[in-house]
């Protein structure tokens, strides 16, 4: 094994599509290619494995898509989710390269859903893989095996040796023994620091206890981590990432899509005090759903109940916990564990008022309360048809923004601006160059994917020209000051 | 029996499913799911039935085990269908031959040879093993007895499947009145005859194992046409005897013969494939108590076709008689079994999908009230 493993000429880092994107992408420049996957096989590919689609620029409507999705559409997304905190470059860079991720995907066995089909809201600018993230990686990791790409399991990079930016070896755990691999060059893939749950705590303090991770529990950011303190120049915050509200009965890790829970605008959402502490009704999904993971964390103990009553049963996806429930609120409260007479008061003043409307779940309706504080501005109901229902929520973690500072070429920017001489990183471990902060739906891997196709490409050039590229004056300006 | 745990199970399953949603691009099963949100027995019921097991989900599911919520569809879903058999058989006491279905079809088989053996000698007066030179086996058993006794078993077999079709769509939530809906039905019969749902748009499903392939499609369509092959043999022979009144055996170049050939050869290539994907297939989903049903569906179809093909080439040797009594005690067991064995899947699955069909069909108007 060490043999092989001296002889290659890209090592990757992550499991993920961002890696698999890299390690396709460089075996097309004629590298051989090392992926180091830290998780064992059935759990492989990271979050990745939890994604369902990317999202595509397109100026006509594809086999996959509907309509069209502009460069300055896609960017106005970027800008409004991010409230600016992005690179503009980059971001557009990334969107232009949007374009053509779907079919290069479909190279590789990747398979798409029809557009419209399903019931799917994200049609036109979204591409969904038929059987979600894990059948897609499946077609990656078959592809890669076909073309030559070796692949090892239960892998984990516990150091790396990188000196001046100029990358040496890693320290790999694999399968429990420890070895030293070399490269000429490393595709940095390995995904953000979530699973960590030392590091959260450091970065939020003891209310990281109460967060749940969503995804792998192997992104530990061991890589990430390594290559701040070697030098690399950072991105983002650590305490910038993707935070829902989800069902706090899920598990601790790995819980995926099925524990997320869309009924706040449906109902009101108390904490354990029973008191009511933002508006439910402010704004429509994507937006609702990538602020209340940070509501519910600034609430005591992390965790917030979401209150509904029969009306709101069906109107929303189904969670994969049931509700708790009571034929009247004070029983529900029971049930919750919280003060009765508290939540009681909060149902009432609410349901007080709530002013006449009609309701439409699709507009920003007239359905709202007056004096009363914080308002529920829209789809306000009154809480009065029992049994009641509720949902307990607490902060989802998808992933973190804080990352390696990187150029078009993907190239591993240092402190001081200058560039890696082979270093480069794709994915989560550099998303934070686009998403400062919030999400949109399927960013992720479109990120992942065309930034792991340049990573790849740029590395295996690299690997095999052995020179290392110059860095220019300007470059080292831009880059300073981005 | 539906367990407790069964049910729990299959509910589990459905929850999760429901409440992710990625595989609906897949088949019919995951669409379904979509237009419920709470999942009774009934539904667990059609839902198994309409899975054609094609295994796409299980690879592409984050939640299979080892993951916490361990989710199998096909195991899962496999195992509510044979319930489900259990549950419309009729008549009810006979459900219980899905229980150790290969040891039950193999001793009855070996009776009923037996059985025709006997009976035929002491017919024959012992001249059984004579070559009989037209190679009419009439003069074995005569034509009426063969008729009488396939054509009360088959009707009986026929009966029992029809009762069991009924049982299935009353219990499913359907009424008679449903039964006769013609776009729906157009729909249902487009897809069993394709096997839509083993398709993927052309890519094939993931058996036996992950890769996409579409051998287990064809082999089927081989099993499932020569069947129909051989099926229409019988019939063109039935109308040979009895309206043109042809009373010898048929030409090598006759209709009955070249249907019958066709069908054999489907009978012989489809069945052994599928039993050689069966053997590959990914231990982890599939349901071992089927093993024995699945497997004397697939022998009994083999034996007839090659017996068959025996018979057609020594029919005029001595060992005419003796393969012709292995060949119709195949057959005679065949059709008792019908009911009682793998072959059932065919009518619920055909059921489950031309009320799928109804449900599209119905859609339009549960969107507008949404």
């Amino acid at each position: 094994m060490s043999d092989d493993l001296a002889k290659v000429d890209v090592l990757i880092v992550g499991g993920g599509n961002a890696a698999m994107a890299a390690a396709l992408s460089a075996r097309e420049g004629g590298a051989s290619v090392l992926v180091l996957e830290c998780a064992p096989k059935n759990m492989r590919a990271g979050n990745s494995r939890h994604t369902r689609d990317l999202r595509c620029m397109h100026n006509a409507p594809t086999p996959v898509m509907s309509g069209s999705y502009t460069e300055d559409e896609f960017y106005k997304d970027i800008l409004s989710v991010t409230e600016g905190k992005t690179n503009e470059k980059l971001a557009r860079f990334m969107i232009r390269a949007s374009t053509e991720c779907t079919e290069w995907m479909k190279q590789y066995g990747v398979r798409f859903q029809h557009a419209l089909g399903g019931t799917l809201q994200l049609g036109r600018t979204n591409a969904f893989f038929l059987g979600g993230g894990k059948a897609m990686m499946n077609a990656y990791y078959a592809a890669a095996e076909k073309r030559g790409v070796k692949i090892l399991y239960n892998a984990e990079v516990v150091d790396l040796d990188v000196a001046d930016g100029d990358f040496r070896s890693a320290s790999v755990i694999v399968e429990g023994k420890p070895v030293q691999v070399s490269a000429k060059t490393l595709v940095a893939a390995s995904g953000g620091f979530e699973s960590n749950l030392e590091w959260l705590k450091e970065a939020w303090g003891p209310m990281a206890d109460n967060f749940l991770i969503r995804g792998t529990p192997y992104n530990k950011g061991t890589v990430l981590k390594r290559l701040l303190a070697l030098g690399a120049e950072s991105i983002s915050d650590a305490k910038e990432g993707h935070m829902v509200a989800i069902d706090a009965r899920s598990p601790k890790f790995d819980g995926g899509i099925v524990t997320r829970l869309d009924c706040v605008s449906l109902g009101i959402v108390v904490n354990n005090k029973g008191d009511r502490f933002y508006d439910e009704g402010e704004d429509f999904w994507p937006k609702r759903y990538a602020i209340w993971g940070r509501l519910v964390a600034g609430q005591p103990d992390q965790i917030g109940y979401c209150i509904i009553d029969s009306k709101a049963m069906g109107k929303f996806m189904p969670s994969v916990f049931p509700p708790l429930q009571g034929q009247t609120v004070a029983e529900l409260a029971k049930v919750m564990t919280l003060p009765v007479e508290q939540v009681t008061g909060t149902v009432k003043a609410y349901n007080d008022a709530v002013q006449q409307g009609t309701f439409n779940h699709e507009i920003l309706d007239d359905c709202k309360t007056t004096g009363l504080t914080p308002p529920k501005s829209h789809w306000a109901l009154r809480i009065d048809q029992p049994p009641f229902y509720a949902y307990p929520l607490r902060p989802g973690l998808t992933f973190t923004y804080l990352g390696l500072m990187v150029n078009e070429q993907a190239e591993v920017l240092m402190k001081g601006g200058h560039r890696s001489r082979n270093m480069y990183a794709a994915g989560e471990i550099m998303a934070g160059n686009i998403l400062g902060r919030g999400y949109a739906a399927g960013i992720g891997v479109s990120i992942g994917t065309v930034f792991g196709r340049i990573a790849g490409r740029e590395a295996a050039t690299n690997a095999l020209s052995g020179n290392a590229p110059s860095q220019t004056k300007e470059e080292a300006a831009v880059h300073a000051n981005s | 029996m539906l367990t407790a745990e069964l049910l729990e199970e299959g509910q589990h399953l459905m929850t999760v499913c429901n409440a992710c949603r990625y595989c609906e691009g897949f088949c019919a099963v995951w669409k379904a799911m979509e237009t419920r949100t709470v999942f009774q027995e009934k539904d667990l019921n059609y839902l198994s039935n309409l899975c054609h097991n094609c295994s796409e989900c299980y690879y592409s599911c984050q939640y299979s085990p080892p993951h916490l919520f361990n989710i199998n569809p096909p195991k899962t879903l496999a195992k509510l269908r044979v319930y489900s058999y259990e549950l419309y058989a009729w008549p009810r006491p006979l459900a219980r031959a899905f229980h150790r279905n290969g040891l039950l079809v193999s001793l009855l088989t070996a009776v009923i040879l037996i059985g025709f053996m006997g009976g035929a000698s002491v017919f024959m007066g012992g001249r059984l093993f004579q070559p009989i030179h037209d190679g009419n086996f009439y003069k074995i058993i005569p034509h009426a007895v063969m008729s009488v006794a396939f054509g009360v078993v088959g009707t009986f077999a026929a009966l029992a499947l029809l009762v069991g079709f009924l049982r299935f769509w009353r219990d499913v939530g359907e009424s008679y009145a449903t039964l006769f809906h013609p776009r729906a039905i157009f729909q249902a019969v487009k897809d069993i005859l394709t096997l839509k749902n083993l398709d993927n748009d052309g890519d094939g499903c993931s058996l036996p194992a992950e890769t996409s392939s579409e051998s287990f499609r064809w082999l089927h369509h081989l099993t499932f046409y020569g069947f129909l092959s051989c099926f229409v043999a019988t019939t063109l022979g039935a109308i040979d005897y009895f309206i043109l009144g042809q009373h010898g055996p048929p030409g090598y170049t006759s209709l009955p013969v070249i249907f019958g050939s066709i069908g054999g050869v489907g009978l012989i290539v489809g069945p052994i494939g599928l039993l050689m994907l069966l053997r590959r297939r990914n231990r982890e989903i599939v349901d071992e108590s089927q093993t024995g049903m699945d497997l004397a569906f697939i022998l009994l179809l083999v034996l007839i076709a090659a017996t068959g093909f025996l018979l057609l080439t020594l029919r005029q040797s001595s060992a005419m008689g003796t393969l012709l009594i292995i060949h119709l005690g195949f057959v005679m067991t065949l059709f008792l079994t019908i009911p009682y064995g793998k072959f059932v899947h065919g009518v619920y699955r055909s059921g489950a999908l031309l009320k799928w069909a109804l449900e599209r069909s119905r859609q339009p108007a549960v969107k507008a009230k949404l």
